[in-house]
């Protein structure tokens, strides 16, 4: 017989695999139906030919000894590590069974379904809730504070998300004709080249510097960018708002401002009443006038004028409103009241925060905030990216909303090389994130009312499809309002990443009826689930993604005996939960959620798997609010209330919140708390990328891990010294929820003030069983971050900026496995 | 085969972002086993005036490079340099290479074979 010839297959990465989130071309080495070898498609105009460590890793993953291959039942208690294989078909029906008697029983918002950072499966995740009725989808992160409350408030000013302009958008990239390098690039509190989150490809932004881009970056470690930017502004963790606040500061005292996208793009005309501190609305000045219409002062005609947000145009045309001033206006029961723009009370907050002040605050000297202010403002075009540290303090929207306004005042947005809108290629969304509504929804608003915090916190109520993560974790030891019965948990970390105070989410695993997990490998959170189902790599199924541009497949190139994807595993519950459901088969569905594409899955997979939305369509740019491509009626404006892009939130003040940016100091730093700060004196921070893992995987995958074998904190050696502590010994991070050990790194990319502790971290190569739990209370730092401490809106948690104390290991404490 | 070099590996460090891509690449290749392979990424924390430091990453070729001879036979990129997501490793004559230097600093030339 000849010998077997290897075959060369096109997919696109995602999850499970390298983690990420996913969009890479690769080329899949197959023989004998076996991955034999991975490469970068060097026809593929994201990553053109590289790819990722994780990804090269492939072979050690989808091969790995360890990895599940059958679905397995548990015998033993909950954390004994007792299991045993059964069929899909056992597995299927005992799910189905268990499931459909907790939601004969209690309802189905009883079941609450978990899902991790970024996965392929938010849309199959939805599709399965959705078809068994529950509403209650959780990202298990405090305060969901990754990316989704970023996008949220993003939204509520501007309608629509924004990135940083790479020409991803087009599949020339660079040699697009319009397309232009940004001058300068902000990146706060991000090391995206580690590991490609938000679905962009970090490296793009060192392609950008070989190009001319230069940095200013805002981080309190000296990262790789910050080493080579033109500015580092090295602020204290948690004081992020203040900085913002200051740049404004400059920007604006300075005139740098863009005039012309104030006055004919922002809601900055519009006037704030004085007596109420409330905008003034048409039902203020004409009785029976709309509550959703606001008015502005027209000098020539001397009076207030109704913006009409249905229009979103003023009443009267050829209104050239004033953008500052003060006046009396007139309302409808006869009472004068004072008005002023709100520019003007934009302006006046900023004024709080003179360059003296936020030094205070940041610790960034006054000069480097004002030059690098300067230098982003005069800068054409100018880009930020952002990582998560924005979504990682509980006052987020504040913060992420000043950002906004910092591209927006400067005339950067949706410019080539500036901040362009993110749209969901062709509008197709399988993966509704806040702002859109994805094709696979509910059956009915009333299966929503159950969802926790939904009534609470108004994003979620709004347009933030997710239960509220704190409220959940309670809700199951309280019972109240209605009791959770069981967790569905795919391809999520609760335990060992995403659960902060694991011990809280140990407990209410324990409580609960039933539990179910989806995932590669056996984890810590799999040892509390009922029965585990071994989901299949990126490489053993046909899927789509349309987050951001292009519109790509993935297609199936192999299958591991045993394992099925996640999507496969979902549609066919979701077929047994809903008698209505519709479909047949998975690319049924896929069809039917690439409708607005005009294409079919096959047709997409035809044209070489990938397809790019043509100018004039809303998912390719530029300045489409100018275009009227932004919003359903085709005006032109943004997807706000107001039509405009909102320097005072319209959402914010009806939800009773503030409506313009400004700085929180957050709930444990050494000036909140400085009684804290005797006992704990250093700055814990946590979440610094590592390229070798995403998140909690990859430590389990040789080649990673002997990139990065041990759980690492990185302390200033002057500070190491002054605990005694050496390069490379075992310590103690404390404070006073708990410790965690971790082996220090001496190195003066950290400030003396702060200690990162890598996170994520557990070991597979430990026994399963508790009391072990694979390690994972040696190293997990999230023991010492609190659940509950969310922002005002439900969003955002203090995940970045705790505080600690540093000591080194005794001898007998010291880790020799 | 001829015994002095003719091929090597230059390296623009300036914008080597430590991504490990190249080890993992080599692994994979050429079958290394965690923990052995053709090149190895090194960190490197400098100390400057004012208080200063800078971050700079190096990759360096092992004892084990063998600078992919089957696959630039093919007219092909080692694996490394195909991968580097920074793109900042360049394969080929050392000559040519060795002129390449001339167009920018914090560039080193590596002659493992
Ligand atoms: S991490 Fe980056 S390089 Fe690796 S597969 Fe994901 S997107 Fe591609
Ligand atoms: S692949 Fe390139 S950027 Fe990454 S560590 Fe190696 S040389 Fe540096």
């Amino acid at each position: 017989m000849k010998a077997s010839q290897t075959g060369i297959f096109k997919t696109t990465t995602w999850s499970p695999g390298p983690g990420c989130h996913g969009g890479c071309g690769v080329l899949a080495h197959i023989k004998d139906g076996k991955l034999v070898k991975i490469e970068g498609d060097p026809d593929h105009p994201m990553n053109q030919g590289r790819l990722c460590a994780r990804a090269l890793a492939m072979t050690q993953y989808i091969d790995h000894p360890d990895r599940l291959r059958s679905p397995v039942k548990r015998v033993g208690k909950r954390g004994e590590g007792k299991w045993e294989e059964i069929s899909w078909d056992e597995a299927l029906d005992l799910i189905e069974a268990k499931m459909k008697k907790i939601r004969e029983d209690y309802g189905p918002e009883s079941m609450v379904f978990n899902v991790g950072t970024g996965r392929d499966i938010y849309a199959w995740i939805s599709l399965l809730a959705y078809a068994y009725g529950s509403p209650n989808i959780m990202f298990g992160l405090t305060g969901q504070a990754c990316y989704g409350p970023r996008l949220a408030a993003v939204i509520t000013v501007q309608g629509d998300f924004a990135v940083f302009d790479a020409a991803q958008w087009f599949p020339e990239r660079f040699a697009h004709p319009g397309y232009k390098v940004p001058e300068c690039m902000i990146i706060w509190g991000y090391n995206i080249h580690a590991t490609c989150p938000d679905n962009l490809f970090g490296h793009w932004i060192i392609d950008l510097m070989k190009k001319g881009t230069k940095i200013i970056c805002i981080d309190p470690r000296l990262s790789w960018f910050a080493s080579r930017s033109k500015y580092h502004l090295r602020l204290r963790p948690g004081s992020d708002s203040a900085l913002v606040m200051g740049f404004l500061n400059v920007i604006i005292s300075e005139d740098l401002h863009d005039k012309q996208f104030l006055e004919n793009w922002t809601n900055g005309a519009h006037l704030v009443r004085k007596d109420t501190g409330k905008l003034l609305r048409e039902k203020d000045l004409v009785k029976d006038g709309a509550e959703g219409n606001f008015a502005a002062w027209d000098p020539n005609r001397g009076k207030a004028v109704v913006w009409d947000t249905t229009e979103v145009a003023f009443r009267d045309k050829e209104v050239k409103p004033a953008i500052s001033g003060e006046w009396e206006v007139g309302l409808h029961d006869g009472r004068k009241v004072l008005c002023r723009t709100v520019w003007d009370v934009f302006r006046e907050e900023v004024g709080r925060y003179p360059l003296s002040e936020v030094e205070k605050i940041t610790g960034v000297p006054a000069k480097d905030i004002h030059d690098a202010a300067v230098f982003y403002a005069k800068a054409k075009p100018a880009a930020i990216h952002w990582g998560v540290a924005v979504d990682m303090t509980p006052a987020l929207t504040p913060l992420v909303t000043g950002i906004t306004a910092l591209w927006g005042l400067t005339g950067n947005l949706d410019i080539p090389g500036g901040n362009v809108f993110a749209r969901f290629a062709f509008d197709v969304v399988p993966y509704a994130l806040p702002g859109t509504k994805g094709a696979i929804r509910l059956k009915s608003k009333e299966l929503d009312e159950p969802r926790i915090g939904s009534k609470k916190f108004m994003p979620l109520n709004k347009f933030y499809w997710r239960c509220q993560t704190d409220m959940t974790l309670d809700q199951i030891f309280t019972e109240d309002p209605y009791p959770i019965k069981g967790m569905w948990i795919q391809t999520a970390g609760i335990m060992q990443g995403l659960g902060m105070d694991p011990k809280k989410w140990k407990a209410a695993l324990e409580k609960l009826d039933f539990v179910v997990a989806v995932d590669v490998f056996h984890t810590p959170t799999t040892q509390y689930a009922d029965v585990v189902l071994p989901a299949g790599t990126f490489l053993e199924k046909d899927s789509f993604r349309s987050w951001w541009v292009p519109l790509q497949t993935i297609n199936k190139v192999m299958t591991v005996e045993g394992c099925r994807p996640d999507v496969e595993i979902n549609f066919e519950l979701a077929r047994r939960f809903d008698p209505d459901f519709k479909f047949d088969t998975v690319h049924d569905l896929y069809d039917d959620i690439l409708k607005p594409s005009g294409m079919t899955f096959e047709e997409l997979q035809a044209k070489g798997g990938r397809a790019y939305p043509p100018d004039g369509s809303s998912s390719c740019p530029y300045l489409r609010h100018e275009r009227g491509l932004l919003r359903a009626d085709k005006k032109p404006g943004f997807r706000t209330q107001t039509g405009r892009f909102e320097l005072y939130s319209t959402l914010r003040e009806e939800w009773d919140l503030e409506p313009i940016p400004h700085h929180e100091e957050p709930p444990f730093t050494p000036v909140s708390r400085p009684d804290l700060a005797k006992d704990y004196p250093l700055i814990l921070s946590t979440g610094r990328r590592s390229p070798a893992f995403f998140h909690t995987e990859h430590r389990n995958i040789p080649w990673l891990r002997d990139i990065d074998p041990d759980p690492t904190a990185e302390i200033h050696p002057l500070t190491a010294g002054r605990n005694g502590i050496g390069n490379g010994e075992w310590i103690w991070i404390e404070n006073w929820m708990g410790r965690a050990r971790y082996k220090a790194k001496l190195t003066p990319v950290v400030p003396e003030w702060m200690v990162m502790a890598a996170h994520g971290w557990w070991f597979p190569e430990k026994k399963a069983a508790e009391p072990s739990l694979y390690g994972m209370w040696e190293s997990n730092i999230n023991q010492l971050i609190p659940m509950n401490e969310q922002g005002k809106d439900g969003m955002g948690a203090p995940i970045k900026h705790s505080m600690c104390r540093v000591y080194k290991c005794k001898p007998e404490e010291v880790n020799h496995e | 085969m001829s015994k002095t070099p003719e091929f090597g590996l230059l390296i623009d460090y300036e914008y080597c972002t430590g991504c490990h891509t190249c080890q993992v690449a080599c692994a994979q290749e050429h079958g290394w086993p965690a923990g052995m392979g053709g090149i190895r990424v090194n960190e490197i924390v400098q100390k400057l005036p004012h208080d200063k430091y800078y971050l700079t990453y190096l990759p360096f070729p092992t004892e084990l490079c063998v600078l992919c001879k089957p696959r630039t036979r093919k007219g092909l990129d080692p694996a490394c340099v195909q991968h580097c997501m920074a793109r900042c490793m360049t394969f080929g004559p050392i000559e040519e290479l060795a002129r390449k230097m001339k167009e920018k600093p914090r560039m080193v030339l590596w002659v493992p074979k």
